[in-house]
């Protein structure tokens, strides 16, 4: 049964219509989905009434799949088979991930995207992913009491486009109708209702569990441009337990412990770490499977000296984003705290004195980007209130450029362009009586090529035999609003065409999404029918019986012909609810109820008249 | 005739409209959904018009349009949990048949 939520003035849903839209922050250590009920962003929890969803995927040997929490004590028990930060992996080939040869998995190559090889066979990160996004999905439902009509799924500002296609099509997998990717730090500028706010620069200090990412952006007629972006994938929360880890086993005096003390002693840590962000000295007892006992007092100073040399760390990234930006600390308008270890005082006074200003705490560090594309998604829907500004635009997160003789990257759509956008130059030949040419399309900040991703590469034939130079080839490069890039090349004299529809480089073809999508939904898919179709049934015989109802109490409203009409479509409708075809069923339910819209207003009139006969308007 | 917020419903609103940071109160109402049906509306109010008629209930402003009040009359909105879903519920003695979606009924 659908509760129901308070809507903007005049925005009313009719029932069943309900435009559910959320926010989805696919993180590395946890991802979370949020939604815009009663006007206000908020995170939907599990039946535990946890938010967050830990990133993990356990294949079972034998079948089935665990998740998040459930799928905690797998990482220990079978590491192989259970995927921690996927993430890492999304839209990268073998070289291109760091520290591959310490993590406990079987990878395979394949062109482009690598592969994992777990007990239930090979799964791309594409479907990893989308097991989370479906359990958020199937979440997100249950909370709403709906299907959901769109999301709004958050990327780092600094993936690239093959990193974004598997991000879209990881969501598309999972039965999500993606209708924007957000920056993250975008989507925590969104929270802070930086938007409609007045221009500026803003940062965005994002220390997560495991990675540190801080952005610069620039707030400019609402459109938020990514100036920079620099980090440290192995800086994160998860370093400062370790301290806390190594200096109590340091002042504890205990022999090397054992891997399941290990584990006690680190999540042991972690506690104190989050003591320590409300109270001046915090308790760090244990007793280990050893016999031994860890009893140590940790105060706040002891912590921050240890972890000093973190937080000087997390400062590198920031001087260099501001340099390549251009700025001053000065220049930076307000900063914008994201992730939770942001709590910890010493991070916040360290990002205050060098910034000049406090930094915005206000909102949960960890649910920020979740909430803010909730917002966005409730926009993009259809839901915006009135008075908001919402121009909210995507923009290019990295160069798009053609790769020119020597190797090196000539950039036609610089980074940070608003979609859509069209871009033209002209090339020209490089040989004498040269007749074919060949393009290699890139993206990357980089001049060599070498260095810049490899997105598509295709061939102009039949230009006409001409000296060197004398040619002119005009390369047009397209992004239409959802990214995708097309690019053509035309030869001027002779108007020989060639163009080529940039598909995500890391190999996954439309056909392979597809199967993916259908083998996805096979299992679901014989429920999924049998429950719309029940849905539709129940639908219809309220329908029906709300109908001859009517029909009985006022059908002298309505004339002859009026009448058989709603008769025959009633007659129609009883036959399609004994069948099982859901498609003819939806239509036959909106065919009867426009048929009877006008003898329902006509009905409201007469119930009305007769309320009020008799009464004086006051009355009421 | 009235209509009236259970405290709960009442707590909800008023954080409701903190959140939103501007309302007078809240709209309840009736509008026709195509069939013989009726559905609930349940929105923000910024302004009160001429033909509405204001209750208070526990603190909350409830405005109501009159032609919407004859089906409404009596009516308690309540809010409620069911499983992961939350949200608000009518209970309107007036409905004779409330559709399984809680959304409309008919008189």
């Amino acid at each position: 049964m659908t509760l129901l939520q308070i809507a903007e003035p005049g925005q009313s849903t009719a029932p069943h219509k309900h435009r559910l839209a959320v926010g989805i922050d696919l993180g590395t250590t946890n991802s979370l989905i949020a939604t815009v009920r009663n006007g206000i962003a908020v995170c939907l929890t599990d039946e535990q009434g946890r938010a967050r969803l830990p990133s993990l995927v356990h294949y079972r040997n034998g079948g089935g799949i665990e998740l998040g929490f459930s799928a905690m004590n797998a990482r220990i028990e079978d590491p192989r088979n259970t995927i921690v930060s996927v993430k890492r992996f999304m839209g990268r080939g073998l070289a291109d991930v760091a520290h591959i040869e310490a993590m406990p998995y079987v990878f395979e190559e394949t062109p482009g995207m690598l592969r994992l090889r777990t007990v239930q066979g090979s799964k791309s990160p594409v479907e990893i992913s989308a097991e989370l996004l479906r359990a958020l999905r199937e979440r997100a439902e249950a909370s709403l009491g709906g299907e959901l009509t769109g999301a709004v799924v958050t990327v780092p500002a600094y993936f690239d486009d093959a990193q974004r296609q598997a991000t879209r099509d990881a969501a598309r997998l999972a039965g999500l109708h993606v209708l924007r990717l957000l920056n993250e730090p975008t989507a925590a500028a969104v929270a802070y209702g930086l938007d409609n706010a007045s221009e500026g620069v803003y940062a965005v200090f994002d220390l997560g569990g495991g990675t540190f990412d801080l952005s610069i952006l620039k707030l400019t007629r609402g459109v938020f441009e990514v100036l920079s972006t620099n980090g440290d994938t192995a800086l994160g929360g998860d370093d400062f337990d370790h301290r806390l880890y190594c200096w109590a086993l340091d002042h504890a005096r205990i022999a090397p412990p054992s891997a399941e003390d290990t584990r006690r002693l680190q999540m042991g840590a972690r506690a104190v770490k989050e003591l320590l962000t409300v109270s001046e000295e915090a308790p760090f007892r244990l007793r280990l499977d050893s016999g031994e006992e860890v009893d140590l007092t940790v105060t706040r100073a002891d912590f921050f000296e240890m972890t000093r040399p973190l937080v000087q760390k997390t400062l590198v990234p920031v001087k260099r984003a501001l340099r390549d930006a251009g700025l001053l600390p000065r220049d930076i308008k307000g900063v914008v705290m994201v992730g939770g270890a942001t709590r910890m005082p010493h991070v916040q006074r360290a990002v205050a004195e060098y910034f000049g200003q406090e930094p915005l705490t206000n909102l949960d560090p960890d649910k920020v980007v979740a909430l803010g594309a909730a917002m966005q998604a409730n926009a993009l829907a259809g839901n915006r209130r009135e008075g908001d500004q919402w121009l909210l635009l995507d923009v290019i997160p990295l160069s798009l450029g053609l790769e020119t003789m020597g190797g090196l990257s000539e950039k036609v759509i610089p980074r940070n362009a608003t979609l859509p956008v069209a871009r033209a130059q002209e090339f020209t030949t490089f040989k004498d009586g040269q007749t074919a040419m060949s393009f290699h399309v890139v993206q990357g900040e980089r001049d060599l090529v070498s260095d810049c991703r490899s997105l598509a590469r295709f061939e102009l034939r039949g230009i006409p035999p001409m000296a060197a130079g004398a040619a002119r080839v005009r390369v047009t490069f397209q992004v239409d609003a959802d990214g995708l890039l097309s690019v053509s090349a035309l030869e001027a004299s002779t108007g020989v065409e060639a163009s080529i529809r940039v598909k995500p480089s890391y190999g996954l073809t439309d056909d392979e999404i597809a199967t993916m999508l259908r083998s996805g939904l096979e299992n679901a898919d014989s429920d999924q029918t049998a429950r719309t179709l029940r849905e539709q049934q129940v639908e219809a015989e309220r329908l029906l019986e709300a109908c001859t109802h009517a029909l009985d109490a006022d059908g002298d409203l309505l004339d002859e012909a009026e009448r058989a009409t709603i008769n025959a479509l009633i007659a129609r409708l009883r036959q399609l609810t004994a069948g099982n075809d859901a498609v003819a069923l939806s239509g036959g339910i909106d065919a009867l109820a426009r048929a009877t819209e006008d003898f329902a207003a006509r009905r409201m009139n007469r119930t009305l008249r007769s309320a009020l006969t008799g009464h004086n308007i006051n009355e009421f | 005739m009235s209509v009236t917020l259970t405290e709960r419903a009442a707590q909800h609103i008023a954080h409701f409209i903190d959140k939103r940071g501007k309302g007078f109160g809240i709209r309840l109402g009736v509008k026709t959904s195509g069939c013989s049906g009726m559905a609930y509306k349940l929105e923000f109010v910024d302004l009160a018009l001429d033909d509405d008629l204001v209750f208070d209930s526990n603190g909350i402003k409830v405005v109501i349009d009159r032609k919407s009040l004859v089906y409404l009359d009596g009516t308690e909105l309540d809010y409620v949990r069911e499983g992961l879903n939350e949200g608000f519920k009518f209970n309107n003695p007036n409905a004779r048949n409330q559709c399984g979606c809680g959304e409309s009924f008919t008189m």
